[in-house]
């Protein structure tokens, strides 16, 4: 029998876990590192130290993982898991993202009642609340990159990220009105063009 | 404080948290303001201070912000009792909140994925894009202001712009820039 042709190699190298104990560990030290929220820490170690998965990969996703109802870095833990090792990687990678995190916090609020009225403590809380609102600024702002060759072209897909950063950072309309208004004009446009190029 | 919880309200406690997780688009803070009607105003089960301890605590700590609702239950566990019922608590909303989103998001990935291929399912992913990623430049702007667009916050916009760029043009480690935030706060400086 002739030998199966190696693959053509990818323009990245990939990875994937090797185990489910692997996956465990992974998300536990990402959900460990993640202040005031994880989604920072999971685009650069998944996609740029571990290279799990592509940045196109990941933004299409975290559009799933937003879409559905339910803690939205929750959901990609869940969903990257079941991807490797279905079911059993799905809860593995839940529970990765959960059991130590929760331990963690139960022990800051037991020892919280202490330190509650301390200003520095309050401002040290302040100081990391800003520098994760620039991580999670950051991440997105490298995730423009998984966009160049996006069906809608560049000017389109330009009007729509705007829109959307107009409407929900300056405006403040429900996330709700977005994701359905502006999302699902953007979900129609794509699949025309997508039937023009098949 | 200290309430009494019946088999009755331990139910009810967990079909509330059913509902809410089917509601929870866009991540479990956004029912934050219902669960507040829910535990506080109509219940009863926690204080106000309470309630917005544990959502300060969950945000400051490391993890998904989701375990703010396990600190709750907790928190409605240690009024009706001791640990054994906060562990309770802290079970039955935690539970509430993640089975149906979970298992809804599992079906839902496992059959897009296996559907890949389906104009649908690419025009859905790929036409997101754009949206998803324009959202997550907004939620750092949001975090930055909070509810106001107050001068005196400079420092505070200082700290987010600065860290942004340094995640974004550099290697650096998050956790040296995280410190470094914690610091200049500790100091006064923000």
């Amino acid at each position: 029998m002739p030998e199966a042709r190696p693959a053509a190699p990818e323009v990245l190298p990939r990875a994937r876990p090797e185990s489910l104990t692997d996956l465990f560990v992974s998300f536990t030290l990402l959900a460990l590192q993640g202040f005031g929220g994880v989604l920072a820490v999971v685009q650069r170690e998944l996609v740029e130290k571990k290279r799990w998965m592509t940045r196109e990969e990941f933004v299409e996703e975290w559009a799933v993982a937003q879409i559905m109802p339910g803690p939205n870095v929750v959901n990609l833990a869940l969903m990257i898991g079941g991807r490797y090792f279905g079911l059993r990687g799905a809860l593995v990678g839940l529970a990765g993202m959960l059991v130590v995190p929760l331990l963690v916090v139960l022990a800051l609020a037991l020892v919280y009642a202490q330190f509650a009225g301390n200003p520095n403590v309050a401002g040290a809380l302040r100081g990391m609340g800003a520098v994760a609102a620039g991580l999670i600024t950051a991440t997105g702002l490298k995730l423009v990159t998984a966009l160049r060759k996006h069906p809608l072209g560049k000017p389109l897909v330009a009007t729509f990220a705007i829109a959307t950063f107009a409407g929900v950072a300056l405006l403040r309309w429900p996330l709700a009105y977005v994701l359905l208004g502006l999302g699902g004009l953007a979900c129609v446009l794509t699949w025309r063009r997508l039937g023009g190029m098949a | 404080m200290s309430i009494t919880l019946g088999a009755a309200d331990w139910l009810s406690l967990f079909v509330h948290y059913l509902t809410l997780s089917l509601l929870a688009v866009g991540g479990a803070i956004t029912t934050a303001p219902d669960m507040h009607r829910y535990l506080v105003d109509e219940r009863a089960w926690l204080t106000d201070p309470q309630f917005s301890a544990s959502i300060a605590i969950a945000q400051a700590a490391p993890g998904p912000n989701v375990l703010f609702i396990a600190l709750l239950g907790w928190n409605v566990g240690l009024n009706a009792g001791g640990l054994p019922t906060a562990l309770l608590g802290m079970t039955v909303t935690m539970l509430g909140i993640m089975i149906p989103s979970t298992t809804l998001a599992y079906l839902a990935a496992r059959w897009g994925h296996e559907n890949r291929e389906l104009r649908v399912v690419r025009a859905f992913k790929q036409g997101m894009a754009p949206i998803v990623v324009a959202l997550l430049v907004a939620t750092g702007w949001i975090l930055a202001t909070g509810s106001s667009y107050d001068l005196g916050d400079w420092p505070v916009w200082a700290v987010a712009i600065v860290s942004a760029l340094l995640v974004w043009r550099t290697r650096l480690h998050l956790l040296w820039l995280l410190g470094a935030g914690a610091l200049i706060g500790w100091m006064g400086w923000l």
